[in-house]
């Protein structure tokens, strides 16, 4: 039985909330690089990030699988999500639909979620992964499409590992997956078709 | 939360709340203080399929779509409510949430019982006396005499 107790309030008004943060999402991957605020942003569960939090309430639905990463996998944090949305709960992170990754410590290789294939590449995993500092500084050069000329992203993941696995990932294409970087009330998109330099 | 044990008990009183007249329940809330309450769910009216079995034993059959009002709510004492009511009231969906939540509270528990789902169920059982009344003074009796023997 679902347990009441646990589950933190959804969005104050469910449809224009919903819908506010979904065009946060869809700015955010289509001006890779650029970071937004999520607003408005109701309080989050233990261990999510509220920007996190506001896009799975805004984007999960019946027909989609979450997967949740080891630290963030119990039962009461599911239960949040489906008792907002109805989502279903992925037992592996190849048949997810959106997977949350509670820290770059428990990112797993990418090539392990589904990247969707040349005919249904629409099928990959979106990927939100949190992390501790979200700036428009240092770190990596980001260009392609939607960046004028190109942008920095500090996000303090360990950059070169991480950008050998994105430029596999790139080469996927029309396949891929897709990646929010979420941090406090920052978000920040990394769309499969963004070039990535550490 | 209640013992594992006290789940009939809880959907013996949210029945009595479901089917509550709002008039009763608007009576009720009135009187109480303002229990300070935030919202897991704000009301929601949709449709659920009715699925019914002929004769309690055939096979599962979709009888029809019914109109229901949803919500759920969080007392700041802790406890949560969930209703869900037949309608659109979402007004009878808050109330019946709250008074769910203030049941599952052990200091209020007995005094809900007795101000709400007590009267409620006096009320609904005296309306189905009149209805049964009602119906069984149309009631025909129908016998057929038996035919004398060695006719």
């Amino acid at each position: 039985m679902l347990d009441l107790e646990r589950i933190e309030g959804g969005f104050e008004d469910a449809v224009l909330d919903s819908q506010a943060a979904f065009r946060v999402a869809l700015s955010a991957l289509s001006r890779p690089g650029r970071i937004l605020e999520v607003a408005p942003c109701p309080a989050a569960p233990q261990g999510v990030h509220p920007a996190a939090n506001a896009l799975l309430l805004a984007l999960l639905d019946q027909d989609t699988q979450l997967w949740l990463s080891p630290s963030l996998s119990n039962d009461s944090l599911s239960g949040h999500f489906r008792f907002h949305t109805g989502c279903r709960t992925a037992a592996t992170t190849d048949s997810a639909d959106f997977a949350l990754v509670a820290s770059a410590a428990e990112l797993p290789a990418l090539d392990a979620f589904c990247t969707g294939d040349d005919e249904h590449p629409e099928r990959s995993t979106t990927l939100l992964l949190q992390v501790d500092v979200l700036e428009p500084a240092g770190g990596w050069r980001l260009s392609g499409p939607g960046i004028k000329d190109a942008v920095r992203l500090a996000t303090g993941l360990p950059g070169a590992a991480f950008a050998a696995q994105w430029a596999r990932n790139q080469r996927r294409f029309p396949g891929g997956i897709d990646m929010f970087f979420a941090c406090g009330r920052s978000l920040c998109g990394l769309p499969r078709s963004t070039r990535l330099d550490a | 939360m209640l013992p594992p044990g006290d789940t009939e008990e809880r959907g013996r009183w949210m029945g009595l709340l479901a089917r509550a007249p709002l008039a009763l329940l608007e009576a009720w809330r009135d009187r109480q203080a303002a229990p300070a309450y935030t919202w897991l769910r704000k009301p929601e009216t949709g449709l659920v399929m009715v699925r019914a079995r002929a004769g309690a034993s055939g096979e599962k059959f979709n009888l029809g779509e019914m109109t229901i009002t949803r919500c759920a709510l969080r007392l700041s004492a802790g406890q949560s409510g969930v209703a869900y009511v037949q309608g659109r009231s979402k007004r009878k969906a808050e109330i019946a949430a709250l008074a769910d939540a203030l049941l599952q509270s052990p200091a209020e528990h007995a005094r809900v019982l007795q101000e709400l789902v007590e009267p409620i169920r006096a009320q609904l059982a005296a309306e189905s006396g009149r209805k049964r009344a009602r119906a069984e003074a149309t009631r025909v009796e129908f016998f057929t005499l038996a035919r004398e023997a060695g006719e």
